[in-house]
């Protein structure tokens, strides 16, 4: 299973919920709004980092770059996909929650 | 139960277009509701498909997490709003639920969970339902969702 969060960290619990409902090792997708969890020095970068250790990060490129993140601002760590990769990772992992 | 009627002459219709091979076919989906009701069209939509998965004999387990537990929450009025108080419709998913675990011939299981901490940080209890709940902790519920084979959330 693959879990996919697309709401900002500030505004919602999505990510909170995510993170509270998978299990250890389970791959986590942030698209949308959903990317500025991963950036760095915010209020919530150690509550990724900390999830980090347990669940591989992906975060969608076109996302990023549409909202002017550089990937320098990514907590190392996360990988950065595209389109494509986003359908590999569905494929690979089969049911998809997302955190809505 | 209306919505299930309209979905038989719907499938009807489209039968008779495309085939689909899902005669035998059981697969464990869950539901996951984290919206409050009446703000969003959310919960009343994955209400919809639930109707829908009870017409296919499909295994369910049906969630309440976050704001989501607001949905089965007892004493709702929706009167004076004009929508229709949708959490009466739980009540014959529940019946839906209590024929299913009763019927042998019956191959479907259905589960209606709520996430305890949820439950808790809105200072609610079991009780407060207008169903009987299962009400379990989220390091199991995050086991049971990930063996589901689909999981439609909102």
């Amino acid at each position: 299973m693959i879990h996919t969060v697309n709401k900002s960290p500030f505004e919602r619990n999505s990510l909170d919920s995510c993170l509270r409902l998978s299990i250890k090792g389970s791959p986590i997708l942030l698209l949308e709004d959903g990317v500025l969890a991963a950036t760095i020095g915010t209020s919530v970068s150690a509550k990724v980092a900390s999830a980090m250790s347990e669940h591989p990060f992906y975060v969608l490129g076109p996302d990023l770059k549409a909202r002017g993140i550089n990937e320098d601002d990514i907590a190392e760590g996360i990988t950065v996909i595209d389109y494509g990769g986003f359908v590999d990772l569905v494929v690979e992992h089969g049911t998809v929650q997302s955190w809505l | 139960m209306l919505p299930i009627a309209w979905l038989f002459l719907g499938t009807k219709a489209m039968s008779e277009q495309t085939e689909f091979h899902t005669a035998g076919v059981t697969k464990k989906f869950m539901y996951v509701n984290r919206k409050a009701p009446y703000g969003t069209i959310y919960a009343l939509e994955i209400l919809e498909a639930v109707l829908i998965s009870a017409a296919f004999e499909q295994h369910a387990c049906i969630v309440f997490i976050d704001d989501g537990v607001y949905q089965i929450k007892k004493g709702q009025n929706t009167d004076s709003v004009n929508m229709k108080n949708f959490s009466k419709t739980y009540g014959a998913i529940a019946m839906e639920k209590e024929d299913a675990d009763e019927d042998d011939d019956i191959d479907m299981v259905w589960r209606i969970i709520v996430e305890q901490e949820s439950m808790e940080a809105r200072g609610l209890c079991a009780d407060d339902f207008v169903i009987d709940v299962e009400v379990i902790p989220s390091t199991e519920l995050a086991i049971i969702m990930n063996e589901q084979d689909v999981v439609i959330s909102g």
